[in-house]
């Protein structure tokens, strides 16, 4: 089971009244290398995968939450007291339109969370590879989106979760090193 | 030591309707240089700082956006 | 009346995110190195300050965890804001 701790893995903190950023940080919430789909993917290969590298996984699962934590706190304080007539101006008329300043797990064009996101194969090395790369797809959207924010505060919270995706991609990578080993194998020579 | 950013020129055509970016580059982490983190690796040396790291060693640490822009590269 | 967190809370809260940081940070690196005597023994000492600090933050501003994992005031002060979102 889980236990929800009150508090965010790193202080996240926003400048600009900007809802036009929060259109574009929604990719990283339910787009298909965001955080959600990063948890569920990770979650899920837990009860296939060799028992070597079940822990890394669930763990890495478990931090992908406490990012789309981060990730839902940008998009709240962006669009909380915005009005209609500044989302309107933003790009989010239609979101308006449907879910006022609700959350809701899509991507940046609007196309609504998919369960096609999530890969599992359920061959090890593949799965694990599926990881690495989405780890990689992840880190290049955070650098597109800091490419296009000029909010120094926020910026501070995308680099630490872009960092995240480097790090969680070396464990990958350790994971694979370690079901390729042999030290198991039985000598027959 | 390796580079964090790699840099290449596209080729331009006389004809491309916007100003040519010259000179392009992209991200090369050091998690793609580690196969397997060496154990001892030398360490932030506080919390805090790791924290606003997003990582406790200092070589797995990936600075974005490119702190040293090559000269001839605008953007 | 609108209530606002003393600098206080955002002070402590960043030590415990500080602290609790290294440990997601030596958890992760630890699954692939079962074997690093020196990284267990630094998991288990920040494990404990982590400990200590969170139970100094509670006494001022209310249950970081529920479900049994924090005491409760009277009344039930779970539900209190700010969430970790609104702060």
């Amino acid at each position: 089971m889980w236990y929800y701790e009150k508090k965010l893995q790193y202080p996240v903190k926003v400048r600009d009244c900007n809802p036009r950023l929060a259109k574009y940080l929604i990719e990283q919430y339910g787009g298909a290398d965001g955080e959600l789909a990063a948890a569920l993917r990770y979650l899920n290969q837990r009860y296939t995968i060799p028992d070597k590298v079940v822990g890394l996984l669930n763990d890495i699962g478990t931090e992908e939450f406490a990012h789309l934590e981060m990730i839902a706190t940008m998009v709240y304080k962006l669009t909380k007291d915005a009005t209609p007539e500044q989302l309107k101006e933003a790009g989010l008329g239609a979101h308006y339109a449907n879910h006022d300043r609700a959350l809701f797990y899509q991507n940046a064009a609007g196309d609504p969370f998919t369960a096609t996101y999530i890969q599992a194969k359920g061959d090890p090395i593949a799965d694990l590879y599926e990881d690495i790369a989405a780890e990689e797809k992840a880190r290049a959207t955070y650098q597109w989106i800091i490419n296009m924010s000029d909010d120094p505060e926020l910026n501070d919270s995308l680099k630490f979760l872009r960092e995240r995706e480097v790090i969680h991609s070396l464990r990958f990578r350790e994971a694979v090193e370690i079901l390729k080993d042999e030290r198991d194998r039985k000598k027959i020579f | 030591m390796f580079s964090q950013f790699k840099y290449w020129e596209p080729y331009i055509s006389p004809f491309d309707p916007c100003p040519p970016i010259r000179v392009k580059s992209y991200s090369t982490p050091p998690n793609l240089y580690i196969n397997f983190q060496p154990p001892g690796m030398p360490q932030f040396k506080t919390p805090k700082q790791a924290l606003l790291h997003g990582t406790l060693w200092p070589d797995l640490y990936s600075p974005y956006p490119n702190p040293a822009k090559r000269g001839d590269q605008l953007e | 009346m609108n209530k606002q967190m003393p600098p206080e809370y955002y002070k402590q809260l960043e030590d415990i995110q500080a602290v609790d940081f290294v440990l997601v940070e030596l958890t992760l690196y630890l699954d692939t190195h079962p074997n690093d005597w020196d990284a267990i023994e630094q998991f288990n000492h920040y494990a404990k300050k982590s400990k200590a600090l969170k139970s100094e933050f509670e006494k001022q501003f209310g249950p970081l965890m529920q479900y049994g994992r924090s005491y409760s005031n009277y009344p039930w002060d779970w539900n209190d804001t700010p969430w970790p979102w609104q702060v």
